[in-house]
């Protein structure tokens, strides 16, 4: 038979005792509420045992790179907010680098500072929403509502500083939108004194909570090579033992003068690279992010906040791969340009792109309610599948 | 601990012989066209190489030059062992694209490779799947190539519609 575009074979086995069992063929998704976004995977279970989830990906395709061809290379910038729009100044961020690393462009020390303390707000931002999802996934409807409180206060800081809560549009090629608006680093730091207490009642909320780590402990488990192989990147990397973040390996923006540590998966509720790993390495980065950001607070300097860069901007002919840690992990941008105001490819390679091609493999022989927990842990967020 | 770009194409080099081209670019982004019927060798060779040890592939991408008359297969090569990096690209044909799989070297590949097959219409043989992923299975034409001309409507949805604006 058919299911949707899928040849499903329908098998029956003799279990002991004569009973006659049947793989089920479900179809969870497009529109399931544990996918963040429009996702699908076609499930082969045996009772409550699945067999292998199929993933089906392409329901947000927006064909942004194809976009990227025709809109020129300043147009193109409110367009990758939408790529991943959980953690759009990544986005940002990578699009102006690539240009930028094409172009030979130099940006400003203060424009830096801006961009990287918009990017760990934006890590924290969206780790909130990843983490507070999943325990609203898993059954625990409170700590959702604790991290919507805080990510409420982030988007207020990010609304004063750009304009927008969602898809920012703050940074530009050659520097930022705007410089940090009059008492606005004042508000970080209360934030950030407010906030970094919040992380240790989160964990003793939830994180060592005896049914989230059982539901979480042992589940999925990714070793180091399986991850090398799927290119997962970010907290998924990390989760399975790895210590490798952009930041410090391939140091790009003023990160080099920043002091922080890389969490990686430990295997405390079982095995290193579970689900459990992959949520407290997220748990973890959120307080790295806030000595990041307090660092920045003391060593911003003063002056200009952007380069000129001409309005009929042409760089050279040439390709730039350029990579920096989004908040789902490594991002890469493929850029080339032929000379012209258009750019000739833009190729995004994203963290939930590889994460998802790596579901089908962990999900043998886990319970269908495991399946939300790898999703979840995983930080699928959709559009940055399909871009 | 990792090698720059001129010493691992020079390794590449002593193990593949010919089929890697000369070094170009430089830095982060230097790379090396090899011939297309081959790159399944050099790929399994920068992986198993002990000095090389490329054990992700961090990207591959896909871009059409029309005037040229090729695609192009990018592959961004990574080694987490070493933290090194190197770019492998592959020409081929426009009317024909037709490239080996490396999905058996890294997994990754696997769904890469359907991503530039759907967008780009290159042929990689051996591949265990491949088949579109982003785009609708009877999707017309593949829409990252240069002279893609859009449908006027799919199912019956015009894919276009008068400016709002216009008055």
């Amino acid at each position: 038979m058919s299911l949707a575009g899928f040849e499903v074979e329908v098998q029956r086995a003799d279990a002991d005792g004569g009973v006659v069992t049947e793989d089920m063929t479900l179809s969870m998704g497009p529109q399931h509420p544990s996918t963040h976004g429009v996702l699908r995977f076609v499930v082969r279970a045996d009772g409550e045992i699945m067999k292998e989830a199929i993933p089906d990906v392409g329901y947000l395709h927006r064909s942004i790179e194809k976009i990227s061809e025709k809109v020129g290379w300043h147009g193109f910038l409110p367009y990758t907010d939408r790529v991943d729009y959980v953690a759009a100044m990544f986005c940002n961020h990578g699009w102006t680098m690539a240009c930028e690393a094409i172009a030979g462009i130099e940006v400003p020390k203060r424009a830096d500072y801006c961009r990287v303390i918009a990017d760990e707000l934006c890590r924290l931002h969206s780790h909130l929403l990843s983490v507070g999802t999943m325990a609203m996934d898993i059954g625990a409807f409170t700590p959702f509502t604790h991290a919507i409180r805080e990510r409420e206060y982030l988007n207020d800081l990010f609304e004063e500083l750009c304009g927008s809560r969602l898809t920012f549009h703050y940074m530009r090629i050659g520097g930022v939108g705007w410089d940090l608006p009059p008492g606005w680093t004042d508000k970080l730091s209360h934030f950030l004194d407010r906030f970094e207490p919040l992380i240790d009642e989160y964990d003793r909320l939830i994180s060592y909570n005896k049914i989230f780590t059982e539901r979480l402990g042992g589940v999925a488990i990714i070793t180091a090579e399986e991850a090398i192989d799927y290119n997962l990147v970010g907290p998924n990397l990390r989760g399975s033992g790895i210590r490798y973040d952009v930041r410090k390996d391939i140091p790009y923006s003023i990160y080099p003068e920043l002091e922080f540590d890389v969490p990686v998966g430990t295997g405390e509720m079982g095995a290193v690279g579970d689900c459990f790993d992959r949520y407290i390495v997220r748990m973890r980065e959120m307080r790295e992010s806030c000595k990041i950001l307090r660092q920045c607070l003391r060593q911003i300097p003063d002056g200009p906040v952007i380069t000129k860069v001409p309005r009929n901007f042409k760089p050279p002919a040439g390709d730039a791969y350029v990579r920096l840690e989004s908040a789902r992990g490594d991002m890469g941008w493929y850029v080339v340009s032929d000379g012209t105001a258009f750019p000739h490819r833009c190729r995004i390679r994203t963290g939930s792109f590889s994460a998802i091609s790596i579901v089908q493999r962990v999900s043998r022989n886990l319970m269908i309610a495991d399946l939300i927990a790898v999703i979840a842990s995983l930080d699928l967020v959709a559009p940055e599948i399909d871009r | 601990m990792g090698l720059d770009a001129a010493a691992i194409h020079a390794r590449l080099r002593e193990r593949c012989g010919d089929v890697v081209g000369p070094l170009e670019g430089q830095g982060r982004n230097a790379w090396a066209v090899v011939d297309a019927a081959r790159v399944k060798d050099v790929a399994h060779v920068a992986k198993s190489d002990e000095t090389l040890r490329f054990d992700c592939l961090s990207n591959l991408s896909g871009v059409d030059y029309p005037k040229q008359g090729h695609i192009q297969v990018v592959y961004h090569l990574f080694s987490y062992a070493l933290r090194h990096g190197f770019v492998l690209k592959v020409n081929a044909t426009r009317d024909d694209p037709v490239v080996p799989t490396v999905s058996d070297v890294w997994s990754a590949a696997d769904w890469m490779e359907r991503e530039v097959f759907d967008l780009l219409g290159v042929t990689f043989t051996g591949h265990p799947d491949l088949r579109r992923i982003l785009m609708p299975e009877d999707w017309p034409g593949h829409p990252l190539r240069k002279d893609f001309v859009e449908p006027q409507e799919y199912h019956g949805i015009p894919t276009s519609r008068e400016s709002l604006l216009k008055v």
